[in-house]
């Protein structure tokens, strides 16, 4: 592992080469080299989208295996408000989460429920704090990630306070060790996730040094388990706390409804969101509170880890949302405003940026490769066909200030090279010295016609 | 890199023509300003107020002028900005310069523009700010943003 944890990786036998991931990247951070895709890390925010760019299925998410639950005496399943979304209406929120504890887990706390305490925090911190207009969600960490690397000015305006998932782990902790009297530490909580950021989230934190979860796994190898034991019998307390809100953090537009106050914009799919990140940017929507923000298309129920397509995991969501109905979230107000003050739901450390555009340490080198760049790419054809392996002829110009790239990477170049060599092959060819020089018949014969004449 | 000091304080000059009421291309310039101050590694600050003076100076030929030039001049100590256009001029400037006084057209701010914050904006997130403009001619903005002499690896030598 170098500098950065990364869940999205690349299975090398399957990687053809093509262009399809590189293309779709929102921070140019694959190229291929040799035949295969290589991620630079210190780019990547695993937001996935190679993932579903690849028609090899090269690219997929580390995750961890369910036989980590052995590593712990008693276990904790974290489902992600979108696993609801993964069942068809003729099952129950209930069932779902008794399904869990058939796959093996001890115990299960519901992230929906954390995600309404998040909510009321975000809603206090709106009330009451002091903050630059919008404030961005800190809930989805590919989008958190994509600040870090691609808008560092705005990492001030994201809210510092932790994503439901953090929360959940910490309240499934302090709730399971009560009830049975093992240190957290013999605890496991394993959040069921519809994406590779929440993997690297987990792993590599960026609030926080480390995180209370203890594992991530793929929500659809648990949904293949699960689904098997919807109709199992049950003897037990109800499992199924969280409210309909919580529920609906699931798909784009929940989080803002939960929140509720304030001016409210929601943007889904990460190609959309540097756009209105780009906005804010340039001072644009500074009369907006609260940005809610997810990298993927429709909001959680769009993760690349998800099985069910997400237009027919929206319609699920409602529909387990609508038979949980209005009940209160599971905290009492007062609850929360203690744990509001005790400071639980903030973030430890300030997200450091992660500047990864720069050409050069040094400003006047930087701006003598900024003159270079804007000349190679004027070179180039600029057809971004991604032959030579960059995203765009204006990525592969930055490659070559770098250092990482030649300019006969570009099949065009190489091609004009290549037919100038040749023409330059064939006018040397025809070149003979004087001496074995062959005497050109006609010119001779007037050669010596004109030696007659004289 | 040893050298002069006029080798050393070098200026990358950017320049892009901006039609008016074109909206779709709009935004691209400034785009690709922001993009080369961040990769030449200007203090973020600066770069994001750069963001919001050369948006902003687009935006106002855009909106109110026929045509004109949007120029970057990027040297490590400061980021000016020049916009040029062939435009109505401003009447009165000083009234320009007030929070929310606009004169953009009704369709304009019902795309959520003209909110009569361009050049207060300018004015707000720049260190020094110039307006020459004459009533049926056009409008030139000059606007300077200082990069802070703050210590670190981006201000070494000197």
């Amino acid at each position: 592992m170098g500098r950065y944890f990364h869940s999205v990786t690349l299975d090398r036998d399957k990687c053809k080469g093509c262009t399809n991931c590189i293309k779709r990247c929102p921070t140019e951070a694959i190229r291929v080299r040799e035949g295969k895709a290589v991620i630079f890390e210190e780019r990547c925010v695993d937001c996935g989208e190679c993932i579903r760019a690849c028609p090899n299925h090269a690219k997929s998410a580390l995750t961890d295996k369910l036989d980590r639950l052995s590593e712990f005496d008693y276990t904790v399943a974290l489902p992600a408000p979108s696993f609801y979304g993964q069942f068809r209406r003729t099952s129950t929120p209930e069932a779902v989460l008794r399904a869990l504890l058939a796959v093996g887990f001890d115990d299960v706390h519901e992230v929906a429920s954390a995600a309404s305490a998040v909510a009321y925090a975000v809603r206090t911190y709106i009330r009451r704090g002091e903050y630059k207009k919008p404030l961005i969600s800190s809930a989805c960490p590919a989008v958190v990630r994509l600040i870090q690397v691609r808008f560092p000015s705005l990492l001030d305006h994201i809210v510092p306070i932790e994503s439901p998932m953090e929360i959940a782990a910490r309240f499934a902790k302090e709730a399971a060790s009560r009830k049975t009297g093992l240190p957290a530490g013999r605890i496991g909580a394993f959040f069921i996730s519809p994406c590779a950021a929440k993997v690297t989230a987990a792993k590599q934190p960026v609030g926080r040094s480390t995180s209370a979860v203890d594992g991530v796994l793929s929500m659809s190898e648990i949904y293949g388990l699960a689904v098997k034991h919807l109709r199992d019998p049950y003897e037990g307390p109800d499992l199924q706390v969280a409210a309909a809100s919580g529920i609906r953090w699931g798909r784009a537009g929940g989080e803002n409804a939960e929140v509720g106050t304030g001016e409210l914009l929601a943007v889904d799919g990460i190609h959309h969101v540097i756009v209105v990140l780009g906005e804010i940017e340039k001072g644009r929507l500074a009369d907006v509170d609260f940005l809610e923000a997810q990298a993927c298309v429709g909001g959680c129920i769009g993760g690349p880890l998800v099985p069910e397509n997400p237009f027919v995991a929206r319609a699920n969501i409602k529909a387990m949302a609508d038979m949980v109905g209005d009940r209160p979230v599971p905290l009492e107000p007062g609850e929360l405003d203690r744990y509001y003050d005790s400071g639980v739901f903030f973030m430890e450390n300030r997200i450091p940026p992660r500047p990864v555009m720069q050409l050069d340490d040094d400003v006047a080198v930087a701006m003598l490769k900024v003159e270079l760049l804007e000349k190679t790419v004027n070179d180039l054809p600029n057809l971004d066909c991604g032959s030579c392996g960059s995203p765009t002829c204006r990525a592969l110009a930055e490659d070559i200030v770098r250092g990482l790239a030649l300019e006969t990477d570009c099949v065009f170049k190489l091609r004009e090279r290549v037919r100038d060599l040749a023409a330059e092959m064939k006018e040397l060819a025809e070149k003979v010295p004087p001496s074995m020089e062959q005497p050109n018949p006609r010119q001779s014969a007037n050669a010596a016609t004109e030696a007659e004449g004289a | 890199m040893p050298g002069t000091p006029e080798s050393e304080n070098p200026v990358i000059t950017m320049s892009f023509s901006v039609e008016g009421r074109d909206f779709k291309a709009s935004g691209e310039p400034s785009r690709r300003i922001k993009r080369t101050l961040e990769q030449i590694g200007l203090d973020w600050s600066v770069v994001r107020r750069a963001s919001v003076v050369f948006y902003e100076a687009e935006m106002n030929i855009v909106i109110h002028a026929r045509r004109g030039t949007l120029r970057a001049e990027i040297s490590p100590g400061r980021v000016v900005m020049v916009a040029e256009d062939e435009g109505p001029g401003i009447p009165d400037v000083a009234l320009a310069m007030r929070e929310g006084f606009s004169t953009a057209p009704a369709e304009i701010r019902e795309m959520g523009f003209g909110a009569g914050m361009g050049l207060p904006n300018i004015k707000k997130h720049s260190d020094s700010m110039e307006i020459e403009t004459e009533v049926g001619k056009g409008t030139r903005v000059v606007a300077v943003i200082n990069v802070p002499r703050a210590g670190g690896a981006k201000t070494r030598g000197g």
